[in-house]
């Protein structure tokens, strides 16, 4: 079906190295001894254990709730027992650790009881949301935002479409490819659940163009589902970064999500295509989300493709799985080539957010120091979002932090399509990123220093309170013993006047 | 493998600093060998002359500076500098003049600046408008090229020339002027451009010999375009608007200079174009800053030509407008996505 | 000679109205200085610039009787942020006054403290939570580092133990000090 595509400036053409992943369906990978869970694997507050060192747990048990609004639950991938509740490295630029959840697996697979909802009608929405949230589901895409809050649209809003994220517009990257070719119908059966929690009627599907057996997949599973008359398969030609949820929506619809806003200001809600299969298994089968599909590939890599991983995996035993010719420790790619990071620890786990890893990308950055910039201006033509990068570059660089707000440093997406079209070589987007995180830990500095002031300023004000009370109960102290000296003289002044001898008597 | 990047894209283009200066290079060869047919090899000699200087400068001036070799020399910038110094310095040029020149572009105008990429003036411009001002009677003698045709040059007796001052073929005079220089000095002895063009320094629209060489220089322009070496915003802009401002001029008083077309192909206007203006250090580098960049450098060529005191003002237009680079930058900010009108 | 000389004068006078007015019709009302400087200051108020808290070195510079460059906490950050402020050079930080460390938080071992509560009354921001005869404890996030519960303590049980970075409060390393080895590029 042809419908009027907007577009969005800059941009790059990439190889999108597809093939090497795609000639084999998606593969099972074989259940490991020890699953590492991360109680952070979304954006929000991390998780609360609710269970201890030593308990046994069923697969798709519960084992943490979640904490705050945004936040979600976290589920056993498979049965076994809890051996540790510890900081374990996790899959992190920075290396460092945090709180995680390990399992010993007993290799039985137990399933607790499943709750499966026939008719999700007979639900209302927000029980429909909370049941989304307690079935841990974040965004798949590699954002891993909560997928229960993008499916309320609130009381002030109204949806006017739904998009079905299925660009996968990265290279190398095809877990969303082969989840729409192979099991199209549970992606239409999470439309017609999102659509219902939404209130909205109109969905569209959007697919690259370098994506036929997909579009050909839904398409056909769309024809047997005509009550689904108003969602539709849109076909985006191909270019890096359609994928990226708010140039998606200036594609599909032509309009632009306000600074600072969301794209539901706009009347738009964007979910992944894997995203929307694990909610159709959560509702329609009760199962939690424990597994996603993990692309492996990569110049290292003999058996490339795209398997179903349980959360905890060490990535280490995924790689040796397709038979890579890596050293250990030897870094690899989480994510794709343009926004992914490098990690090299052999124990990190798949996440939630773990969409591909890399081993050895072709045509990759070398090792060169960059040149000095040349100011041509490649960087601002490039960008997707109408930044100055080359502004943003010299700001960053000098320190110059408020100068770099300025010039819209937050609504960088650090696509990378910057540093990809620099002659200089120069890494862009470290610096964006670098200046984010300084301009963040500065905020938090700035609070910290504004509440340490207002508890001095608090401290000062109770110690001068203290300090006049106590005059103020000296003064009056005074007062009350010179008035019980005077009564006592006065007393004596009237008592008749006797022999002393009684007093001169005790006195001897 | 080793990853080479801490932060993400692990990905590369193809562009880089050197081949772009390398494209350049070869985008000058026609109109280099159309020089040295209209010209002599003089050009030639200049050109060594002028690259081997340049880059030992810039190497003392590396090393001064404390900063690694290896990368610097090999962008390939320097090169360009003095190529483009030596086709617009005129032939026969004796050697201390391009090494005056060549000297005062790497040393002051980029290196004290801080090297590659911070320096706001064109160092060839910078170059070219020193010696202009304090050599006016070196820099304004040009070979004639009728003579020429009678009497051509061979590389020795112009190697002789430029680093002896003395020729020993029969050549009766050196000294001649430019088309631009002929066309603006006759104007100011009250001449009618159309008769000024029948002078044997003109040719068929332009000045004999230098159309040729304009032609050649549009031609690698058009192939730098192709290869997106440079983006057309700035030749298009400078190139329509210094026809606009001659087209206008000639059509209300054609009395005052040449026709749009002399102009467009006479003097530096080529060069200018695609080769100076368009040096991205010094130019704007907003979409719609080049235009107006472009624009004004275009207006301020013409108007200095006509009615100011030299004959080619490229260099000068080139220069005022790397003035006004951070003020064109400024005001044209494109609007960024999901900016909210206020 | 005569009409140059008032000519000019009238161009004065007329300028030095123009002038007067501006300053007068467009005075802008901001914070007084000491309120600006002390948002600059890292509100540690431990002491080490000799003024008792951060509001009295604030006033202090604000009055000018003092160099900038007196603040350990904030460091050389804090010293850059004030000579922009004050329009004044930067001055690296005084010897004197300490030196700049990484952020460090206070720790009581609980099976040394003896519940004196000398501790709790040094405390310039009360972060400790205590009680005579009962366990002293420190509030992590409160605590701004200033050493000044150290010396009160007479079973000496307090530790300052540096901060542990956590993923979220990860920042990347600065990429000019990676990538650009070029000699003493700055």
């Amino acid at each position: 079906m042809t419908q009027k595509l907007g577009s969005f400036p800059g941009g790059l053409k990439l190889n999108g190295q597809k093939k090497r992943s795609t000639q084999v369906a998606i593969r099972k990978m074989p259940l490991s001894k020890k699953l590492i869970l991360p109680l952070q694997q979304h954006i929000g507050e991390a998780s609360i254990p609710i269970v201890s060192v030593g308990d046994k747990v069923l697969k798709g048990q519960k084992i943490a709730k979640a904490e705050g609004h945004v936040s979600v639950a976290l589920h056993a991938p498979s049965s076994g027992t809890i051996i540790a509740i510890d900081e374990q490295p996790i899959p992190h630029p920075s290396g460092l650790s945090a709180l995680c959840i390990s399992i010993e697996t007993d290799g039985e697979d137990q399933w607790i009881k499943r709750q499966p909802i026939k008719d999700f009608t007979e639900h209302t929405e927000h029980e429909i949301r909370q049941l989304i949230r307690d079935a841990g589901i974040v965004g798949l895409g590699g954002a891993g935002f909560p997928s229960f809050i993008k499916l309320n649209p609130g009381v002030h809003h109204h949806v006017e479409t739904l998009i079905i994220n299925g660009v996968e517009c990265e290279p190398y990257i095809t877990c969303d490819d082969m989840i729409m070719r192979e099991r199209a119908e549970g992606i239409l059966d999470g439309i017609e659940i999102m659509c219902y929690a939404l209130h909205v009627k109109n969905c569209v599907i959007a697919i690259e163009d370098n994506k036929p057996e997909a579009i050909s997949a839904l398409e056909l599973a769309l024809g047997a589902r005509p009550h689904l008359k108003e969602t539709n398969v849109v076909v985006i030609p191909t270019r890096y970064p359609t994928g990226s949820e708010k140039q998606l929506i200036q594609v599909v619809t032509g309009k632009q999500v306000p600074t600072g806003g969301l794209p539901i200001d706009i009347g738009i809600v964007s979910h992944n295509v894997g995203t929307t299969y694990a909610i159709a298994r959560s509702i329609k089968h009760g199962e939690p989300l424990i597994s996603r599909i993990v692309t492996v590939t990569g110049r290292e890599v003999e058996h490339a493709g795209n398997f179903e991983t349980l959360f905890g995996t060490p990535m280490h035993e995924l790689l040796e799985f397709c038979g890579t010719k890596r050293q250990p420790e030897e870094p690899f790619i989480l994510g794709g080539p343009m926004m992914g990071y490098n990690l090299s620890g052999d124990h990190l786990p798949v996440t939630k957010t773990a969409n591909c890893i890399i081993v050895g990308v072709d045509d990759g950055a070398k090792a060169s120091t960059p040149l000095p910039c040349i100011r041509c201006g490649e960087c601002a033509t490039a960008c997707p979002v109408s930044l100055l990068p080359q502004q943003l570059y010299w700001h960053s660089r000098a320190k110059d932090l408020d100068k770099a707000k300025e010039y819209n440093l937050f609504d960088c997406i650090e696509c990378g399509c910057c540093s990809y079209v620099c002659p200089s070589e120069i890494p862009l987007v470290h610096y964006f990123r670098f200046a984010k995180t300084e301009i963040m830990n500065q905020q938090q500095e700035h609070a910290k220093a504004d509440i340490a002031r207002i508890r001095h300023e608090n401290r000062l004000a109770r110690l001068e309170l203290e300090q006049q009370e106590k005059e103020l109960r000296q003064q009056q102290r005074k007062a009350a013993l010179a008035a019980t000296q005077a009564a006592k003289v006065k007393q004596a002044a009237e008592l008749p006047t006797e022999p002393q001898t009684t007093d001169s008597q005790e006195t001897q | 493998m080793p990853l080479s990047r801490l932060s993400s894209p692990f990905l590369a283009g193809t562009n880089r600093v050197t081949l772009q200066m390398l494209q350049l290079l070869a985008a000058l060869i026609p109109a280099i060998i159309a020089i040295v047919y209209f010209f002599g090899p003089s050009v030639l000699i200049t050109m060594t002359l002028a690259v081997v200087v340049a880059l030992l400068a810039e190497a003392i001036l590396l090393r001064l500076r404390n900063r690694p070799l290896k990368p610097f020399l090999t962008d390939g910038s320097a090169v360009v500098t003095a190529v483009l110094l030596a086709i617009a310095l005129p032939p026969l040029a004796p050697w201390w003049l391009t090494v005056t020149g060549i000297l005062f572009a790497i040393i002051f105008a980029k290196h004290l600046y801080g090297g590659l990429g911070y320096n706001p003036f064109n160092p060839a411009m910078v170059a070219y408008v020193l010696l202009l001002i304090s050599f006016p009677l070196e820099m304004t003698t040009w070979l004639p090229v009728a003579n020429l045709s009678e009497h051509p040059l061979d590389i020795s007796s112009a190697f002789q020339f430029i680093f002896n001052g003395q020729l020993t073929s029969s050549i009766d005079t050196v000294s001649g002027a430019t088309p631009l220089d002929a066309m603006k000095t006759q104007i100011g002895l009250h001449q009618i451009p159309a008769y000024i063009f029948q002078q044997p320094v003109f040719g068929l629209w332009g000045g004999k010999g230098w159309e040729w060489i304009n032609l050649w220089l549009a031609v690698g322009g058009v192939f730098l375009l192709y290869r997106r070496v440079i983006s057309w915003h700035i030749p298009v802009a400078m190139l329509i608007g210094l026809s606009t401002i001659s087209l206008v001029t000639w059509l209300i008083a054609p009395e005052l200079t040449g026709s749009p077309l002399f102009h467009l192909i006479s003097g530096g206007t080529m060069l200018g174009a695609f080769f100076i203006a368009t040096d991205p250090v010094t130019a704007s580098t907003t979409v719609k800053g080049k235009i107006v960049f472009g624009a004004g450098v275009g207006l301020l060529t013409y108007i200095i030509r006509v009615w100011g005191g030299y004959p080619d003002g490229v260099a000068f237009a080139v220069l005022i407008m790397n003035m006004l680079v951070p003020l064109i930058d400024y005001y044209t900010q494109p609007k960024v996505y999901g900016a909210v009108k206020r | 000679m005569l009409t140059a000389i008032l000519a000019i004068t009238l161009l004065a006078l007329i300028l030095g109205l123009v002038l007067g007015f501006a300053a007068i019709r467009f005075k802008v009302e901001g914070d007084p200085i000491a309120d600006q400087i002390d948002k600059i200051l890292p509100q540690t108020q431990c002491g080490q610039c000799s003024f008792a808290g951060c509001r009295p070195y604030a006033e202090a510079i604000a009055a000018g009787e003092v160099d900038i460059n007196r603040c350990p906490p904030g460091g050389e950050a804090t010293i850059h942020a004030l000579a922009d402020l004050l329009e004044v050079e930067f001055k690296p930080l005084d010897e004197e006054c300490g030196v700049e460390k990484p952020k460090m938080l206070a720790v009581i071992d609980e099976d040394r403290c003896i519940g004196c509560t000398l501790c709790i009354q040094a405390c310039p921001v009360d972060a400790i939570l205590g009680a005579a005869k009962h366990m002293h404890t420190v509030i992590a996030s409160e605590c701004t580092g200033c050493e000044l519960c150290l010396p009160p303590c007479p079973v000496d049980c307090i530790d300052m133990v540096e901060t542990k970075p956590k993923p979220n409060t990860w920042r990347w390393p600065d990429p000019a000090h990676i990538d650009l080895k070029l000699g003493d590029q700055p």
